[in-house]
C-alpha cells in the first residue's frame, strides 16, 4: 500500500463549454453505495438554469448550421472519447451505485454503442422525415424537419450515464442546445461525461448539465420561455402534470419515453413546409 | 386622349335554391338527428338574417356523444380493415363533390365568405382532404418514423369559424383514417355545413357513432376537452384557448394537437417581382377577410422598394370589391361576426393611438351586416399591439427593413410561427430566407397555399403538430415509445 494521499476531483457545472460552480454557492453531499462520502457537487439553482439556456440559445443557430456530416462526426468523436475513458467511468459507477463491475462495464458499452447510434442518424433524418409533397397544382413543396432550439431535459436516477445519454444524444443531433439535469444521487458519470464532450469538438453551449434536485429544476425548466421543449423522461410520472401546465405558457412541447427510438429524435424537431411556384 | 373606360360590374348573385335550410338543428349523435334542448340563433353575417336555431349541447349531449364513438370504435371501426375503412372515406370524398354547390352556398351563408373562395377553395379542398386520407387507411404502417399504426381511440375534435367545413375534413379525414371515432363540434357561428355534413356520412352509410357532431359554444368544447372518454384533443383557434386547453388535458393520458395563431410576416425583398408581390400582399391579408390564421399581417418590405411597394397596393386595393358575398364577383365578404368586428376595431384603434398611419381603401360599406373595409397601418414600430396581436381582419401591418438579416429578425420577432411569406427573385436568397425563418410553412412567392398532401402548421405558440400530409396524420396515430 502507498502512503499516498489521492488528488481529488472538485465536481462541478457545465455551462456554455467551461466548468463553473454554481453561483449560488450551494452543494449536496453524495455517498457511496457503502456509506462512504464521495464528493460535494453543486446544488444548481435557478439562475445557473437561466446561465444555461443563454449559452445552449447563443450556441444553438451555429450548430444548427453545422452540416449534418459534421454533427454526425461530433457525435462519433464523443463516443470514440467515452470509449477511452471506460475505465474511469465503470469505476465511477461502481463507487456510486454499487453496482457489480460487469453491470458497470455493460452501462458504459451501451452508452458509447448508443452514441454511435444517434450519431448514424444525423444524415438520414430529413430523408427518412421530410417528405416532397404532390400537391394539386404548379407548386413545388417539401417538407424538411428542423430543429427546435433549445431544449431541457431531466436524465433519470439510474442508469446515471446511459440515462444522460439517452437524453443527450437524440435532442442534440438534429440541430438542438440542450440544458440537461443529471442523476441527483449519481452526478459523477455526468460530470465526467462533461470532461468527454470538452474534448470532443462539441461547440461550447451545446450541451449544458446542472447537477442538483429535480423538483427544485424542473418546474424552472418547465416554466421558462426561452426553452421550447422540454424531455421529462427522466421525472417521476406524478409530477408529469404540474409540469406540462407551467410549460403550457409557452406551450413548450414536453415529451416522456421509455426506450431508444427515431421518434425520439423527431420529437423535437419541426417540420416545415417550403411552397414555390413552378413556371417560366 | 379621353380619360380611360372603366366598365362597372353588373350583380352576378349566386342562387340560393339549391339550398333548404331547416328552422331549427339537433346534434348528430350515433347516426341520428337528436333534437337539441337549449338553441341559439345563427346568422348570416352579412345581413344579419337569423338562418336557423342551433342546438347548445350541454353535459348530457356530449355524454352521449361520446359513448356513441365509444361504442362504434369497440365495436365496429377498429375492428374493420383499413381498406374498408378506406372506402367509407372515398365515398364521403365523392359525395362531397357532388352536392359541392350545396356545401358552398351554405358556407358562404352562414360565414359570411365569398361564394367565390367558398366554392373554389374551401368545398374542393374539403373533398380533396377525404380522398387523400382515404389512400392512408390500409398503409398506416408506411405512415412513418416513431409512429405505430394503432389509432387512440376517440378523437374530440374543436373546429374555428373561418373555414367551416374545411377546418372539418381537416379533422374528420385523417382521424377515421387513422381508425379513430369523433366527437366533433363547430364554432358557435358556423355549424350548419357541419350538420349538412352529418347527413353526407348518412348517404355514405358510415357506420352510426364514427362521427358524432354536437353543436354549442366554449363551454360545449370544455365539456368535450374535458371528458374522460376521450383519448385525443385537436383543436384549432385562438392561442389564448390553446393554452388553457394544454393546462386542461395536461394532467390526463390525452394526446393533443394544437393549431393556433399566427401573426405571419410577407417579407418583400428589393430584387421581387413588385406586381406579382402586390397580388401576394392582397392575397395574403385579404383572403377570407383576414380571418386566417397563416394570414401575411405583418407586411415587411425592404426600405429601398416601400414607396413604390405601397403606391402600386393602395391602387390594387382600391380595386378590391367589397360586398354580397354571394355575388361571384365579390372579393372580400362580411366579417363573421360582430364580436369579432369589434375586436378588429378596436386593435385597429390601438394602432391610431400608438401613432400609426391608417389607410383604408374607398369602398362602400352595406346598411347592414358586419363590415370591415380593407385597411394598412404604415409607421409602425415592432412593440405596436398591431405588429404583434392577431387582428384576425383585413387590415395590414408595414414594417420595413434595410439588410435581409434585419428583415429575418423583425419576422421572426413574435411568439407566433405559423407562416411567412418571402417574394425575391434569386433562389438563394429564397433557401436562405427559408431556412430563416422560424415557422411552419414558408411561401416564396406565393401565399396562402394549401393542400391535403402537404403538412401544415406551427413553430412556438402557434400551436402542437402538423395537418396533412403523413406529417399530420401521424398525429392521429400512437407514438413510439411515448409514456
Amino acid at each position: 500500500m502507498s502512503n499516498r494521499i489521492d488528488v481529488k476531483k472538485t465536481y462541478k457545472l457545465f455551462i456554455n463549454g467551461a466548468f463553473p460552480r454554481t453561483e449560488s454557492g450551494r452543494t449536496y453531499e453524495i455517498k457511496s453505495a457503502k456509506g462512504v462520502f464521495i464528493a460535494n457537487p453543486c446544488l444548481a439553482s435557478r439562475k445557473d438554469l437561466k446561465d444555461a439556456v443563454v449559452a445552449a440559445r447563443a450556441a444553438q443557430s451555429s450548430w444548427n448550421k453545422a452540416s449534418a456530416y459534421n454533427k454526425g462526426q461530433i457525435l462519433y468523436r464523443i463516443a470514440e472519447m467515452l470509449e477511452g475513458r471506460r475505465a474511469q467511468f465503470v469505476d465511477e459507477i461502481v463507487l456510486v451505485t454499487g453496482a457489480t463491475k460487469s453491470k458497470a462495464e455493460k452501462e458504459v458499452t451501451d452508452s458509447v454503442d448508443r452514441l454511435v447510434w444517434y450519431a448514424g442518424w444525423s444524415d438520414k433524418l430529413s430523408s427518412l422525415s421530410g417528405a416532397l409533397n404532390p400537391v394539386a397544382g404548379p407548386y413545388y413543396n417539401f417538407t424538411v424537419p428542423e430543429s427546435m432550439g433549445v431544449i431541457a431535459a431531466i436524465a433519470p436516477e439510474v442508469p446515471s450515464l446511459l440515462g444522460l445519454i439517452e437524453a443527450i444524444a437524440p435532442i442534440i443531433v438534429g440541430g438542438n442546445t440542450i440544458v440537461v439535469l443529471a442523476s441527483t444521487k449519481a452526478p459523477l458519470s455526468a460530470m465526467s461525461f462533461a470532461e468527454v464532450i470538452a474534448t470532443s469538438d462539441v461547440p461550447a453551449g451545446v450541451i449544458n448539465i446542472l447537477t442538483g434536485k429535480k423538483d427544485e429544476i424542473a418546474p424552472w425548466m418547465a416554466s421558462h420561455m426561452d426553452i421550447d421543449g422540454f424531455d421529462i423522461s427522466g421525472l417521476a410520472a406524478k409530477s408529469h402534470g404540474a409540469i406540462r401546465i407551467a410549460g403550457a405558457e409557452n406551450l413548450k412541447r414536453i415529451y416522456s419515453f421509455k426506450s431508444a427510438n427515431p421518434g425520439r429524435i423527431l420529437a423535437y424537431l419541426e417540420d416545415k413546409t417550403v411552397w414555390h411556384p413552378i413556371g417560366l | 386622349m379621353g380619360s380611360p373606360v372603366s366598365f362597372d360590374y353588373a350583380p352576378a348573385p349566386e342562387s340560393r335554391a339549391v339550398i333548404s335550410i331547416k328552422p331549427k338543428y339537433g346534434h348528430f349523435i350515433g347516426g341520428k338527428f337528436v333534437a337539441g334542448s337549449k338553441h341559439f340563433p345563427t346568422i348570416n353575417p352579412a345581413t344579419e338574417e337569423v338562418l336557423s336555431q342551433i342546438a347548445l349541447a350541454g353535459k348530457a349531449e356530449v355524454d352521449a356523444a361520446v359513448k356513441a364513438a365509444r361504442k362504434a370504435y369497440t365495436t365496429t371501426w377498429s375492428k374493420m380493415s383499413g381498406k374498408e375503412r378506406g372506402k367509407y372515406l372515398f365515398r364521403i370524398a365523392r359525395i362531397l363533390q357532388e352536392r359541392a354547390r350545396e356545401f358552398a352556398v351554405l358556407e358562404t351563408l352562414d360565414n359570411g365568405k365569398p361564394i367565390r373562395e367558398s366554392r373554389d377553395v374551401d368545398i374542393p379542398l374539403a373533398a380533396a382532404h377525404f380522398f387523400y386520407h382515404a389512400g392512408w387507411a390500409d398503409k398506416l404502417e408506411f405512415a412513418g418514423l416513431g409512429t405505430s399504426t394503432k389509432p387512440h381511440g376517440v378523437a374530440g375534435q374543436i373546429i374555428p369559424w373561418n373555414f367551416p367545413l374545411l377546418m372539418l375534413a381537416w379533422k374528420i379525414a385523417p382521424a377515421l383514417a387513422a381508425g379513430n371515432t369523433v366527437v366533433l363540434k363547430p364554432a358557435e357561428s358556423t355549424s350548419l355545413t357541419a350538420l349538412l355534413f352529418a347527413e353526407v356520412c348518412q348517404q355514405a352509410e358510415l357506420p352510426a357513432g364514427v362521427v358524432n357532431i354536437v353543436t354549442g359554444d366554449g363551454s360545449t368544447g370544455a365539456l368535450i376537452v374535458n371528458h374522460p372518454g376521450i383519448d385525443k384533443i385537436a383543436f384549432t383557434g385562438s392561442t389564448e384557448v390553446g393554452k388553457i386547453i394544454a393546462r386542461a388535458v395536461a394532467p390526463t393520458h390525452k394526446s393533443v394537437t394544437l393549431e393556433l395563431g399566427g401573426k405571419a410576416a410577407n417579407i418583400i425583398f428589393e430584387d421581387a417581382a413588385i406586381d406579382e408581390a402586390i397580388e401576394g400582399i392582397v392575397n395574403g391579408i385579404f383572403f377570407n377577410q383576414g380571418h386566417v390564421c397563416c394570414a401575411g399581417s405583418r407586411l415587411i418590405l425592404q426600405e429601398n422598394i416601400a414607396e413604390e411597394v405601397l403606391e402600386k397596393l393602395k391602387k390594387r386595393m382600391s380595386k378590391i370589391r367589397m360586398g354580397d358575398p354571394m355575388d361571384k364577383n365579390t372579393d372580400l365578404g362580411a366579417i363573421n361576426s360582430k364580436e369579432q368586428l369589434l375586436k378588429i376595431r378596436e386593435l385597429s384603434a390601438s394602432g391610431d393611438a400608438e401613432g400609426a398611419q391608417r389607410w383604408t381603401a374607398p369602398c362602400e360599406l352595406p346598411a347592414k351586416g358586419f363590415w370591415f373595409a380593407p385597411t394598412i397601418f404604415t409607421g409602425i414600430t415592432q412593440s405596436h399591439r398591431i405588429a404583434r396581436e392577431e387582428i384576425f381582419g383585413p387590415v395590414l401591418s408595414v414594417l420595413t427593413f434595410r439588410t435581409p438579416q434585419e428583415g429575418i429578425d423583425k419576422a421572426n420577432n413574435t411568439p407566433f410561427g405559423l407562416s411567412a411569406g418571402i417574394w425575391s427573385e434569386k433562389g438563394s436568397r429564397i433557401f436562405w430566407a427559408s431556412q430563416q425563418l422560424r415557422a411552419g410553412v414558408i411561401w416564396a412567392n406565393t401565399f396562402n397555399k394549401f393542400d391535403p398532401t402537404s403538412p401544415f402548421g406551427g413553430y412556438k405558440e402557434s400551436g402542437w403538430g402538423r395537418e396533412g400530409g403523413r406529417h399530420g396524420l401521424s398525429a392521429y396515430l400512437k407514438g413510439v415509445g411515448h409514456e
